[in-house]
């Protein structure tokens, strides 16, 4: 089985943000960058999905040149090789990012398509599906669980207020994937020696014949507001105790 | 695996200067709002979805529209109806039940190509958030996820969402011609705001063949017995580390009793196991805007925040007084929850 996993090199979620001078984005000179964490859960299933099945773990990553960095780290823990698509995100917006990934995998016909749920940056929460779109594959989204029978996939999709659903779905297929579902694995000694002789394919957006358009663009990035005015209740226990229930009742009304 | 891109995406991606041409182009007039509802019940964010309509309607002097979907909604449609709408589409088809992202995307596309919407908006649930890419992707669009607001700037439109899970907002800008897609985040506007009317309603019965639908759906579970929809709750009392351990967790409950409330958690508390995954408010959980939000030993971590920074009335009791936490609060108390949350259950048990 040949599994494609689709990964972002984020902000790590520690960053110090900064606005940049064009007030569009954020200054990238002092961030520390780490992989999309529900990108590495994803990585995870399909390595275990590969010892159970066996098979080929391919990478697939579009960003700058610093994204190698993150590959190298998925090499390292055991994925097979990787494609890496050398352009700048903010060219791009998600469906033209899609279209990179989706030339980029015509040729190599994955049977599955993994990727996190969403981007701890944009957090659009949709490159998985669009690319699905794109290649015709089924998919399903905020995925729990992967089972393979018989051919064909069993997923366990998460859905609001504690319900669950499996449900199944012929290979080839895109599934995401949500985050904290398993133990991630660490790269071991051997598996960062190895990752340094993989294959690092790269492809440019000119090679693929995709240029970029933006059907929506970022027009200004800025800190929050400060919504809420807050009133700090103070005193011994007993007193904040009578003073919260008093403006719950009388003040905010909720009670 | 299909070698063909989508006709109209590809068309974008090959050319950008026939992109308008390349891609649909629709008369686009109207607001769309594209309603969700469970076993004959509308999500409450479908609601709000239609305020957030109502909103842009009057500001864009656009006349705004709903849909819902299923094998039968009639009565759902009838309920809409009486909002102010213009319509209220009843799209329905046997096929459409179970949910599916293929027979969904397949059934509203071809109500928008008969609707010719300006902006096309969706609760931003769990559903949404499986078909909407999808169907935006069919008329080469890029969806606008997890809306929390909107303004106008010299006659554009410009949508608010977060970046960075909430450390920073930006102001997003279609560049595309209609139909463009936005899905909107819970407790971002306000059903109690929503105007009253009389809307026909206009039934829609979409061609489909089952062969478009590739997955099977199975009945929906609920791993706990106790399991709520957090999102249902008037009330929620939400505990984080700062409980220290799993045997401190009945005096949370006690507190959540005595305020009619749901018990739910931050991830910490989940993962440890203490409380099902269900409970878990924030971005890797559910977003919840309930009228009152107890956080106790919360630091507020933006990861947290997200999840229920829509709440009405927040309270936070925390140890450290400059946790975030006290940033999005209305009420907060610096102190050991351990003697702030039995005077509280105290306080609240007084007769009246």
């Amino acid at each position: 089985m040949k599994i494609v996993v689709a990964l972002k090199q984020v902000p790590g979620r520690d960053s110090l943000l900064r606005v940049d001078a064009s007030l569009r984005w954020i200054s990238e000179a002092d961030l520390t960058l780490e992989t999309n964490e529900p990108d590495a859960y994803a990585l995870e299933e399909a390595l275990q999905l590969k010892e159970q099945h066996g098979g080929e773990v391919v990478v697939l990553s579009v960003g700058p040149a610093r994204v190698a960095q993150a590959i190298r780290g998925a090499l390292a823990k055991g994925a097979d090789r990787a494609i890496h698509i050398e352009e700048d995100l903010n060219e791009w917006d998600t469906l033209g990012i899609a279209q990179l990934m989706a030339r980029a995998l015509e040729p190599e016909k994955p049977d599955l398509i993994l990727t996190g749920l969403q981007s701890d940056d944009l957090g659009y929460g949709q490159t998985g599906v669009v690319l699905a779109e794109l290649l015709s594959l089924p998919h399903a989204t905020i995925i729990m669980q992967v089972e393979l029978q018989n051919g064909a996939l069993r997923a366990k999709r998460e859905q609001e207020g504690g319900w669950f659903q499996y449900l199944e779905l012929p290979l080839p297929a895109l599934l995401t994937i949500q985050s904290g579902i398993s133990k991630l694995r660490y790269a071991t000694l051997m598996g960062i020696k190895r990752a340094q002789t993989k294959e690092v394919r790269k492809l440019t957006a000119a090679g693929l014949g995709v240029k970029p358009a933006r059907s929506v663009e970022i027009r200004r990035v800025y800190l929050p507001r400060h919504e809420r005015e807050t009133e700090m209740l103070e005193g011994s226990p007993r007193q904040v105790a009578a003073k919260l229930v008093e403006r719950l009742k009388f003040t905010a009304r909720v009670l | 695996m299909s070698s063909e891109l989508t006709a109209e995406a590809q068309g974008r991606g090959e050319d950008p200067n026939a992109s308008s041409s390349a891609s649909p182009r629709l008369r686009g007039e109207s607001i769309l709002a594209i309603l969700e509802q469970r076993r004959g019940v509308y999500q409450r964010m479908s609601w709000e979805t239609l305020a957030a309509a109502q909103h842009l309607g009057r500001e864009l002097d656009r006349p705004v529209s709903a849909a819902v979907i299923g094998e039968a909604v009639s009565e759902l449609a009838a309920e809409a109806a009486a909002k102010q709408l213009e319509r209220v589409y009843a799209v329905e088809h046997r096929l459409l039940k179970p949910y599916t992202a293929d027979a969904y995307v397949a059934a509203l596309e071809g109500l928008l190509w008969n609707v010719q919407p300006f902006l096309v908006l969706f609760p931003h649930t769990y559903r949404v958030r499986d078909f909407a890419p999808k169907l935006a992707t069919r008329f080469g669009r890029v969806l606008v996820s997890d809306v929390i607001g909107h303004r106008l700037e010299g006659g554009e439109l410009l949508l608010v969402r977060q970046l960075f899970q909430g450390k920073l907002d930006a102001d997003v800008q279609f560049t595309s011609p209609p139909p463009n897609f936005a899905s909107i985040q819970a407790g971002a506007y306000r059903a109690d705001q929503l105007r009253e009317g009389s809307a026909e309603v206009e039934p829609y019965l979409p061609e489909l063949a089952r062969s478009v639908i590739r997955t099977r759906p199975r009945e929906s579970f609920r791993d706990s017995d106790r399991a709520v929809d957090l999102s249902a709750a008037e009330i929620i009392v939400s505990v984080g580390r700062g409980i220290r351990d799993k045997e401190n967790l009945p005096l949370i409950q006690d507190l959540a009793k005595a305020l009619g409330a749901e018990l739910a958690a931050s991830r910490p508390i989940c993962d440890n196991g203490w409380l099902p995954m269900e409970r878990q408010v924030g971005s890797s959980g559910q977003t919840v805007a309930p009228k009152l939000y107890v956080a106790i030993g919360i630091s507020g971590a933006i990861q947290h925040l997200v999840g229920m920074k829509g709440s009405k009335t927040i309270v936070a009791i925390n140890k450290d007084p400059d946790a975030p936490i006290f940033e999005v609060a209305d009420y907060g108390i610096a102190g050991d929850l351990f003697e702030i949350v039995p005077a509280l259950i105290e306080e609240l048990r007084k007769p009246k």
